[in-house]
């Protein structure tokens, strides 16, 4: 998954938002396996979404690892109890990675059910978009970037 | 392939820091976060033992301005060098956009060199990338030390395949900027 356009980037977002809400959670991330964020909901200002993405990608890769030792395909959840914060970590259509943050506002046993829908709904999405991605491509943007381009990166 | 997001307009790229152990991987990155901006980088995370040797990954992540409207972040990323990490090291590889090969000059590096550059080309080939297709520069790191390996001698042994090189001091952030600059333009041209 190395594109994303406006049309599913919303309907992605929509599901985020709804999961936040449904699920009682204070936050809701959705990043791609290589740590890379997607889409986010919730009280986000207060949190690192950047490192949270690469630290839970780190973690799910290393766990995907520890699954591969035992032949299993994955495991496609985890969950991380912390006194004020639980993190509820699940893998998506083997492809992305949903990460609820909640408090005593909510349970596990309702982020799990949240979490379920949410998945398939994400999944969906996702398959829409890969079917798209295989016809023929739109022009990158890649053609039109230069050398001079990324030397002005570094110079300021 | 980066992650292009047409919505919010951003590119994302991933560069892998590659090389053996204790080749300088993590003090590029060490130099990059101290020379960038605070709005240009984020927090700089570094999994490691208790010694400072790399245990998982460095991450550091850069949002260094706009290209035609598209905001340009790199995630860099070092591995753990030391050989009995390799699996640590295939998971950073997945996805990987651009590769930067830290080479210790030192003459008693030079085995260790090779195995870690063999090492990656194995690495890559298992999750189906090929080294020669893949946005790629080496760095001669740690010429201020005595014992080194000349130039010339590095780069027959190693560049192979005549990518860009650079010679380094990563303690004092010689050549660590152009060695960056050299491999995000591979991956975005
Ligand atoms: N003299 C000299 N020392 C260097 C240079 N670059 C790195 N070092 C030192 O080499 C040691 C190891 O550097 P690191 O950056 O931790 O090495 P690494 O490649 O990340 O090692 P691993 O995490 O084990 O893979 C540190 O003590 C650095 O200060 C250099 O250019 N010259
Ligand atoms: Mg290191």
């Amino acid at each position: 998954m190395d594109v994303m356009y406006e049309e599913e980037y919303n309907q992605i977002q929509e599901v985020v938002d709804r999961l936040h809400r449904d699920s009682n959670a204070y936050a809701v991330l959705l990043i791609d396996k290589n740590g890379q964020e997607i889409a986010a909901a919730g009280e986000i200002e207060n949190i690192d979404t950047t490192s949270l993405s690469s630290l839970t990608a780190g973690n799910v890769a290393a766990t995907g690892g520890i699954a591969k030792l035992m032949s299993e395909r994955e495991f496609s959840t985890q969950f991380h109890e912390g006194e004020r914060t639980n993190v509820h970590i699940s893998i998506v259509a083997s492809r992305v990675i949903l990460v609820v943050l909640f408090d005593e506002r909510s349970s596990l046993g309702l982020v799990r059910l949240r979490v379920k829908k949410a998945g398939n709904e994400v999944g969906q999405i996702f398959d829409s978009m890969m079917q798209k991605l295989e016809q023929p491509s739109q022009p990158s943007i890649f053609a039109e970037i230069t050398d001079d381009d990324i030397d002005n990166l570094f110079n300021d | 392939m980066s992650f292009i997001n047409y919505s919010s307009r951003e590119i994302n790229c991933k560069i892998v820091y590659y090389g053996p152990g204790l080749c300088g991987k993590t003090t590029n990155l060490q130099f990059i976060y101290q020379k960038t901006s605070p709005e240009a980088k984020g927090k700089m995370i570094s999994l490691a033992t208790e010694t400072e040797r790399t245990l998982f990954f460095d991450f550091l992540p850069l949002s260094l301005g706009e290209i035609r409207g598209f905001k340009t972040r790199f995630h860099l990323y070092t591995v753990p060098g030391q050989v009995f990490y390799d699996a640590s090291r295939k998971l950073i590889l997945k996805g990987v956009d651009g590769v930067v090969f830290v080479a210790d000059s030192q003459m008693e590096r030079m085995e260790a060199n090779f195995e870690s550059l063999e090492n990656l080309r194995v690495n890559l080939a298992e999750q189906g990338y090929n080294l020669d297709k893949l946005p790629y520069v080496l760095q001669y790191n740690k010429r201020d030390l005595p014992n080194v390996v000349p130039v010339d001698e590095l780069r027959q042994y190693l560049n192979t395949t005549n990518v860009p090189d650079f010679e380094a001091v990563a303690t004092t952030g010689e050549g660590v900027f152009d060695t960056l600059k050299a491999v995000a333009k591979l991956v975005l041209t």
